[in-house]
Formats: structure tokens, sequence, C-alpha cells
């Protein structure tokens, strides 16, 4: 017990920070972060300057502030659309079985195995930069709703015969309201896990689109950063700040993330363990 | 006969996935207010090759056939899955012309399935062995350091991975060479040498990241399974604690593992694909990129559908060679 908690208060530290920073900061930034020559170029980390600055005259602090924004709205909105409809579609195909569930799950199995990321370079590439977040955000849905589905449609199928459930059923009680009443409570702990770690999965892909030059090239995420910095040999200049900044701040909120999924879904598990032991 | 009917079931996913998604690829372009004649042509223009307004339209009627855009929506749709399921041409590359897209993809496909194949096997047996250590031993220090390790490695992107170490052991420390070069004659020493030497760092990225998530979810099968009553009988038998873990603990571990082995195979693609770029590899990703930058329609669309063929392969693959790990199933 104590280790979950523990591994959920890291987390959430971690992404409390992160939702200043992407949440609350860029709204205090001094000018539009994404222009260029706004502040003296190249500098090293200063008071004024806590990042330093890049090689186009830009301050690494407030870039990362909107970046992080970005990522975090792309994660957030993938994550929730994908829950929502994962959780309806393994619904739906464990309580209903027969053909629907043969229909969905095969429809799972098959968006499961295709590769996302080759689609979406597909589709960014023929937009040569064109594609905006909400298309990017739209794909990433579309690939990702079958891994909370898949478990949610078999947590379902063992649900049917718990003797809860059968309670409800003799008590008179309809199919809506044993899910929404019976089941949905049941399955909010596991919801909010997959949903923390979807906001990971998201994030991931569309900074790995963004990291080789192929997300929308409007906004400012923290793959694009890596890509700026990459295009303009950030490396070969030892401008570790540009570089840097980006990749240490993915490292955290991913750790931080994780740290969260895993925390929620074991803290969840023990409770059940003992609810029932 | 069951393992007929397995077979079956397995197959018909396949064909599904590759038909789903090679339905996919053909429709995206379609569907996209882009044209990739009209990009190919823009491109031609942009390097300052004058032509004639007839030459032009010869050229744009050219480029429609090469592209397969020629007539209604379905002949196309017909036309493409002819081209990719009876002939399997991708046609000329047209960055690289007159070089097939098949002989491109076919250069750079090996270099692909060698890289993924041996850092996930890798990855898969080291991280599977260090998890049954952790889960069987959670108390002691270096457990407990391992299982942390794998914390905060696994959640990180293969693309991160790899640009901290392009970081560290190329522009740092200069282990590794800036760029990915292969020296000698194919089949030579001198070339499998080079090609291991370029090929380690790219390895070590994905390695790295598949190694925290075997360690973790191993971890997590071991520790629930050293509870079950088979392995308590197994203690009062007077089994040695090495054979308590090999042949009750790991050989029911196993199991899922290569399940999720099936399950992952898609993810570590795509992460795969990124690496790859930033180490200039010379597999499928670096291929799509140059399709990319080079508005190459035929040699994307090659790559692309390449890509969701090979994934979805590999995954068959593990889910039919599934059986011959667990006892339980009998094929008669």
């Amino acid at each position: 017990m104590p280790k979950s908690n523990n591994r959920i208060r890291i987390g959430l530290f971690v992404l409390a920070v992160f939702l200043i920073i992407g949440g609350i900061l860029p709204f205090f930034s001094p000018y539009d972060p994404r222009s260029w020559n706004v502040v003296p170029r190249n500098l090293q980390p200063s008071a004024e300057h806590l990042f330093g600055t890049n090689n186009l005259g830009q301050d690494t602090f407030w870039l990362l502030t909107a970046a992080v924004r970005n990522s975090l709205l792309i994660g957030l909105v993938v994550a929730a659309f994908a829950t929502i409809i994962g959780v309806m579609a393994g619904l739906t195909a464990g309580f209903l079985g027969g053909i629907p569930d043969r229909v969905i799950t095969l429809i799972m199995d098959v968006f499961i195995v295709v590769p996302s990321l080759p689609i979406l370079i597909l589709m960014a590439s023929l937009l040569q930069g064109r594609a905006s977040i909400w298309m990017i955000c739209l794909v990433l849905i579309l690939f990702n709703w079958p891994w909370p589905a898949r478990q949610v449609r078999s947590i379902a199928l063992s649900m049917r015969e718990r003797e809860f459930i059968n309670t409800a059923r003799f008590s008179g009680s309809s199919t809506f309201k044993i899910i929404t009443r019976e089941i949905l409570p049941y399955l909010f702990a596991w919801a909010l896990a997959n949903f923390v770690n979807t906001v990971l999965v998201a994030i991931a892909t569309e900074s790995g689109l963004a990291v080789i030059g192929l997300s929308s090239a409007e906004q400012t995420t923290l793959g694009s950063m890596i890509y700026w910095a990459l295009q303009h040999q950030a490396l070969l200049g030892a401008r570790w700040w540009w570089i840097g900044t980006p990749v240490v701040a993915i490292v955290f909120l991913f750790v931080g993330l994780f740290l969260v999924t895993t925390g929620v879904s074991e803290l969840s598990a023990e409770r059940r363990g003992q609810q029932y032991a | 006969m069951h393992f007929v009917r397995f077979l079956a079931s397995r197959l018909i996913t396949y064909v599904l996935v590759i038909w789903i998604g090679v339905t996919i690829v053909f429709f995206v372009p379609r569907f996209l207010p882009s044209d990739p004649v009209e990009a190919m042509l823009g491109r031609v223009m942009s390097q300052g090759a004058y032509m004639q307004p007839e030459q032009v339209e010869a050229m744009r009627s050219t480029l429609t056939q090469a592209f397969g855009l020629e007539g209604t929506l379905f002949e196309q749709y017909l036309g493409f899955m002819q081209r990719i399921f009876l002939n399997g041409n991708f046609g000329p590359s047209l960055a690289m012309f007159p070089t097939p897209v098949n002989e491109l993809i076919g250069r750079a496909l090996p270099w692909t399935v060698g890289l993924l194949l041996n850092s996930t096997l890798i990855a898969w047996l080291v991280g599977n062995v260090v998890g049954l250590l952790v889960g069987y031993r959670p108390n002691r220090r270096l457990s407990k350091l391992l299982e942390t390790i794998a914390i905060f490695v696994y959640p990180i992107p293969y693309y991160i991975s790899a640009l901290i170490l392009i970081i560290l052991f190329v522009h740092v420390t200069k282990i590794f060479p800036l760029s990915f070069n292969v020296r000698g004659a194919p089949g030579s020493f001198e070339w499998i040498g080079s090609a291991i030497y370029n090929s380690i760092l790219p390895a070590l990225s994905i390695v790295l990241v598949g190694f925290g998530w075997w360690v973790l979810s191993m971890k997590a099968l071991s520790s629930g399974l050293k509870e079950e009553d088979f392995v308590y009988f197994a203690k009062l038998k007077g089994v040695s604690e090495g054979g308590i873990m090999r042949r009750y603990v790991l050989r029911n571990a196993m199991l899922p593992q290569i399940t999720f082995l099936a399950l992952q195979i898609g993810t570590i693609f795509n992460g795969a694909l990124i690496a790859e770029i930033l180490f200039g590899y010379p597999g499928l990703g670096t291929l799509t990129q140059t399709a990319v930058l080079q508005s190459d329609y035929n040699l994307l669309m090659g790559t692309i559908t390449i890509s969701i063929v090979a994934v979805a392969t590999a995954t068959l693959l593990v889910d039919i060679l599934y059986p011959l790990f667990d006892p339980r199933v009998q094929h008669k």
C-alpha cells in the first residue's frame, strides 16, 4: 500500500509542475515564444533567460511553456476520447456477446496490429506541414481506443457472471442501470490508469512525428522543439540547453505519467484484493 | 483439428489487418486536400527546369498514370490492390529514377529486420531474466535498484533514448561515429565488423527501453506466481530455489510475456522507425524519410505498405509460435 501511494505522490507532483508550466505560465509569456529574434541569440542560462536562448532568438523557457501546453492538450484530448470510445466499445462487446462481440473484437485486433506511425507519416507528408493538430489527434484516437476496449471487454466478460451483477439484475435493474451504477464505478480506477497511459502514448506519438518534422508546422510541441534544435545543428554547436530542455522535459513528463498510471492501477488492485479477500 | 481452427482464425485476422491497413493507405492520399502529382511537378519546376505548357501537361498525365491515379475511385482501388497483392510491384522510384521501389525496399528491409530482431530478442531475454530475479527477491537492494532503473527507462520513447545516446556517445564523448558509415565489401569481415559497430547505438536505444518494460511486467507476473499453491507445494517437496524459479515460475510467466510481445510489435516498430532516422540507419525508417523529403509518392506508398505487412507478419509469427511454448495447448 505505501509503495503505490509513494509512486502516485511523486507522479502527481511531477504532473502538477507540468500543469503549471503548460497550463498557467503560457499566459505570462512576455512575447509570442514562437517569434524569432525577440531576444539575443545563443545566450547561456541566466536569471533573465532561465534555460538560455537559441539560435533563432527565442527564449527556451517560454518556448518550453508553449510546447508543454500543446503537448498536454494533445494528450488529454486523445486520451479522453480514446478512453470513452474504448470503454463503450468494450462494454458493448462484453455484454452483448455474439456477433457484435465478434465484429468489435476483430476491429480491435486489426487496429492494435496496424502500426499508426507509418499512416501518420503518410498523411502528414502529403499535407506538407499543413496537418492541423486536430487532424493528428483524430488519427491518434482512431489507433488508441482498441487498447482500453480490449481490456474492458475482458473485464466485462468476467463481470457478467459476478454475484453483485446478478443480484442487481434479479432486483429488477435494467442493463443500462447495471452498467452505469454497478460496473462503471468498478471500472473507474482502471479507466483512470488507462487514461493517463493514453496521454503518454499520444504525446509520445505526436512528438515522434514532430521530431522528424512532420507534425503541424503552426504549433510548437515538445517534439517540434527537438526538430528545430536538430535542424539548426544544436548538437554540433554543443548548444545543450536548446536540445536538452525538451529532451529532459519529455523524460520527466513521461516518468511522472507512468508513475501515476502504475500507482493508480496497483492501488485499485490492492483495494479490490482487500474487498474480496 | 484444434490447431487448424487456431491457425485459420489467425490467418483471417492477418489478411484482414493487411487489407484494412492497405485500404487506409489507399484512401489517405485521396481524401486529403493534396495532390501528389502537383507536388511532384512543383518540385521539378522549383529546381529550375523550364518546361513548355505542353511538356507540363504531358508530364502531368505521365505522373497521374505512374501514381495509379487514373480512372474512377473504384478502378484505382482495384488497380492498387492488384499492383500490391498480385504483382507486388510499387513502380519506379521517382527520386532515384529508374530504380524500382521494390529494389530500394529490398535493400532497406534486411537492415530493419536485423536491428529489430536482435534488439527485441536481447531486450526480451535480459529483461525477463532480470524481472524474474526482481520479482522473486523484491526486497534485495539490487532488485530495488534494477526496478527503479526500469521505471525510469520504460516510459521514455525510443527517439528520446536515441537522442540521449547520441548526445552522450557521439557528441560529448566521441566514441561512436557521427554518421552511419559501413566500410568494405558486403559480406567481408571488415563490413560485418563496421556494420555491427555502427548498429550498437541504434540497437542500444531500443534495448534500453524494451528492457524496462520486460523487467516491470515480468516482475508483476512472477511476484504473483510465487504466491501460488503449486509453488508452495514445490517448496514443501524440497525443490531448490533455482528449480522453483526456472521450472515453476518462469515457465508460467513466459507465456503472457510472449503474448505481450505479439501485442507490442507495432509499438516497437513505430519507435524504431524514428530512431533509425535519427541515427541515419539505412533501414525502412530512413528510406521513408527520403521518400517524404523528395515527395517520392511511389516510394512512400511502398515503404508504408511494407511497414504494415511487416508488422502484421511478425505478429502472426509470434502468435503461431506461442503454442510451442505452452504444453497445455496440444495440437492434434
